[in-house]
């Protein structure tokens, strides 16, 4: 046994499978513990915020600023950030118009755009270009120069007694706010989703949600697959037959088919999460219960078995102590395997509107599921879906190291 | 030839009785649901109605026609005398259209979408696989754990990146259905050019899956061929290996044929779900608006027509096996 682990932890792929994993099993565990919020408590009003650090802006203006930073290119960066590339393709259609060279015009160096426009633009000029075109440019015209004006902006409270507003602060266009000073800050890491919830807390606990539905899908299939695969394979006969006859029938209907029909028979308000995944579980026994069978078939007449019988002990008896030991590391492989596969599964299902109901924990499937109705991934929010395939590619990525890296070790054939 | 027979005959026994069980499991559980389709479409159709007996009138109607408020028994026979009959119903979501005409224009999409990719798929991925049996040491190490991730990376998950990566950023490819949503089907250059290029991503996404699955599998089985007596023997024998390779190739190639028809339910379930990615106009896309509308003579139709699917390719398979496999014959011939 200890020399088996020692093989087992010599072997890289299974060791790489086994990190990454620990690790996700790390995350899952430890993450709830320094972050104690409700993974679906909805705090963005609106739809995918992008990933960040997020300061309250109310509490960054309300107390007058002692930090006054002289910084050269303050001025340049809040004008690249100020002008939309909208207001760039105006401006360089302007200038195009006026006569400038379309070579000496790049919308995309800022400095030089502004410099062109200051020294070009004349809100006289029409250019032929209907009123309220005009009437735009001028506007434009305006916010560029408004941008370039150096006062600071007034703060303003109302009264409560006259209802007038009063000045009550300015703030300059050199001062700063330490983030480290303001009241409130909150990290969203990977951002918000649909529904503005805090996608890492979501994800980490869809982690967790996620592996405990593969984990009771694994076992469920893996307890299924091993009973009949020992029952047919060690007392036969008719029990054989008809296991066999529905193994074979449940290998040939596709059980994609089996869980859709089933998980929309029960209904949208009775399916939890354990419930998907004992579902999953019990139409994916197959593959185990064949494999399970044949192994048994070849060790059903060893010599140990027949000296067994030999002996007196009872059926339970030489299950226990001659058999399951020769397959023990098959099972444990065919577990890991399923595992991974029931992830999959329920992501599949979920994204068919058949996972486990909404309501009341996130699935990596019904995150992925969101996604997509939300169309995330045409949008072009990554963090509301890559993140999450990044997770289920992981555990399966990782479970499979271990399967593989096992496999080496238990099938010599199979060694480098 | 008299054992082949025997052997066609009892794949044909089985494609029948299989049939029968699939009959039966898709007619009884979508039953179970709870809650009454039949009131949920009046109850659509109704807003406005104020009338309640006029509401049970037309509640009475559906009901009848459904065939919903007679004993499950009898609504089974009624249900396989329809299906044999090519007859599917009619759609609740998509009411009154009849089901038969829904399926009638998905089945082809996902017929030409699927079969052609799983099939590509697994013969390059046989390909990569026994190469890298073959050549073992950089070609190996690069391909395994390259497919290894691959196979285990959700089929919808492949349809979502290809669909980022070369659709939305690049823009090569449309991103969504079968067709320009400006276009009528036709048989003009344009139209057929808009399928090709709505065809490639969700293909390639399928194609992608599959390699990665069964080239791990056909490594595994020629590397255990390579180390056969048999390899050895040649070897001693001074046969070239170049023929040596013909042979591992060939009887590597054999289990990976019953492991495609044993993989096929699962392969076509998850290309399904590539398929509603990409709003791909197939069964998989329809099964999707079904379970939207808990449309249940949509849903049963669809799974069944999956089903039968899966279970002929499964029959040809074997069939084709049987014809391959010299020890088949000489097994039944016994």
């Amino acid at each position: 046994m200890k020399h088996t682990f020692k093989q087992i932890f010599h072997s890289g792929k299974f060791v790489l499978g086994f990190c990454i994993f620990m690790a996700l099993l790390l995350l899952v565990i430890i993450y709830p513990i320094i972050v104690t919020d409700d993974p679906l408590a909805i705090i963005g009003q609106g739809t995918f915020f992008p990933p960040g650090i997020y300061v309250n802006s109310y509490d960054s203006i309300d107390k007058p600023s002692p930090y006054i930073l002289n910084l050269p290119d303050a001025a340049a960066k809040r004008i690249v950030s100020k002008l939309s590339e909208s207001d760039r393709q105006e401006m360089k259609d302007w200038l195009l118009a006026s006569g400038i060279p379309e070579n000496e015009i790049d919308t995309t160096d800022t400095a030089k755009l502004m410099e062109q426009w200051e020294t070009n633009y004349d809100p006289t000029k029409g250019l032929g270009m209907t009123y309220a075109k005009q009437r735009y440019y001028q506007r434009l015209d305006k916010s560029i120069s408004g941008l370039l004006s150096p006062e600071g902006k007034i703060i303003a409270a109302q009264n409560p007694d006259t209802g007038i507003l009063e000045q009550v602060g300015v703030i300059n266009q050199s001062d700063y706010v330490n983030v480290g000073e303001v009241a409130n800050v909150r990290v969203l890491m990977l951002g918000t989703d649909n529904f503005g919830r805090d996608m890492l807390t979501q994800l980490v606990k869809a982690i967790g949600v996620s592996l405990q539905i593969g984990i009771v899908a694994g076992l469920v299939a893996t307890a299924i697959g091993l009973t009949l695969g020992l029952l047919s394979g060690y007392i036969g006969g008719w029990v054989d037959d008809i296991v066999m006859f529905f193994t074979n029938l449940f290998t040939v209907i596709p059980s994609f088919v089996l869980l859709v029909l089933i998980s929309f028979s029960i209904g949208q308000d009775k399916r939890g999460a354990t419930t998907i995944a004992i579902v999953i579980g019990l139409t994916s026994w197959v593959w185990t219960t064949r494999s399970v069978r044949a192994s048994v078939i070849s060790l059903r007449n060893r010599d140990h078995v027949n000296l067994s019988k030999l002996s007196g002990h009872s059926i339970v008896h030489i299950i226990i102590n001659d058999i399951l030991p020769y397959i023990a590391s098959y099972v444990i492989m065919a577990l890991i395997l399923q595992i991974s596969a029931g992830i999959l599964t329920e992501a599949g299902l979920s994204i068919l509107g058949l996972g486990p109901r909404t309501t009341e924990v996130p699935t990596l499937g019904l995150m992925m599921n969101w996604a997509m109705i939300y169309q995330a991934h045409i949008l072009g929010k990554w963090w509301a879906y890559l993140p999450v395939l990044v997770a289920i590619a992981l555990i399966t990525f990782s479970m499979n190291l271990m399967n593989t890296g096992l496999d080496q070790i238990f099938n010599p054939a199979l060694r480098e | 030839m008299k054992g082949y027979r025997k052997y066609f005959l009892n794949k044909l026994i089985w494609l029948l009785v299989t049939a029968v069980f699939a009959f039966i499991l898709n007619f009884t559980l979508p039953r179970l649901m709870p809650g009454d389709p039949v009131a949920a479409i009046v109850a659509r159709l109704a807003q406005g109605m104020s009338s309640s007996t006029g509401m049970k009138e037309v509640y009475e109607q559906y009901a009848e026609l459904f065939g919903t408020n007679q004993p499950l028994l009898t609504q089974f026979f009624i249900y396989v005398r329809n299906m044999l009959q090519g007859n599917f119903g009619t759609s609740f979501s998509q009411y009154p259209r009849p089901v038969a005409d829904i399926l009638r224009t998905s089945l082809p999409w996902t017929i030409a979408l699927q079969f052609p990719a799983i099939i590509v798929g697994w013969v390059i991925g046989n390909m990569l696989g026994a190469l890298a049996a073959y050549l073992k040491k950089g070609f190996d190490k690069v391909l395994m754990p390259i497919s290894i991730f691959v196979s285990n990376f959700p089929p919808f998950g492949m349809a979502v990146i290809l669909m980022v990566l070369l659709g939305v950023n690049l823009k090569w490819f449309p991103t969504s259905g079968g067709y320009g949503f400006d276009l009528m089907p036709s048989f003009t250059w344009n139209f057929i050019w808009s399928v090709i290029t709505h065809y490639q991503l969700p293909f390639w996404s399928i194609v992608i899956i599959a390699i990665g699955g069964q080239a791990i599998g056909m490594r595994s089985m020629s590397i255990y061929e390579l180390n056969a007596d048999y390899v050895k023997y040649s070897r001693f024998m001074g046969i070239k290996d170049r023929k040596i390779v013909g042979y591992v190739f060939r009887n590597a190639m054999l289990p990976q044929i019953t492991g495609l028809a044993l993989a096929l339910g699962t392969m076509v379930g998850g290309a399904l779900i590539a398929e509603i990615v990409f709003s791909y106009p197939g069964l998989g896309y329809t099964l999707l608006n079904a379970i939207m509308g808990k449309d249940y003579p949509l849903i049963s139709a669809v799974t069944l027509i999956i089903t039968i699917m899966v279970l002929l390719a499964t029959f040809i398979i074997e069939l084709l096996y049987g014809l391959i496999d010299p020890r088949i014959k000489a097994a039944q011939s016994d």
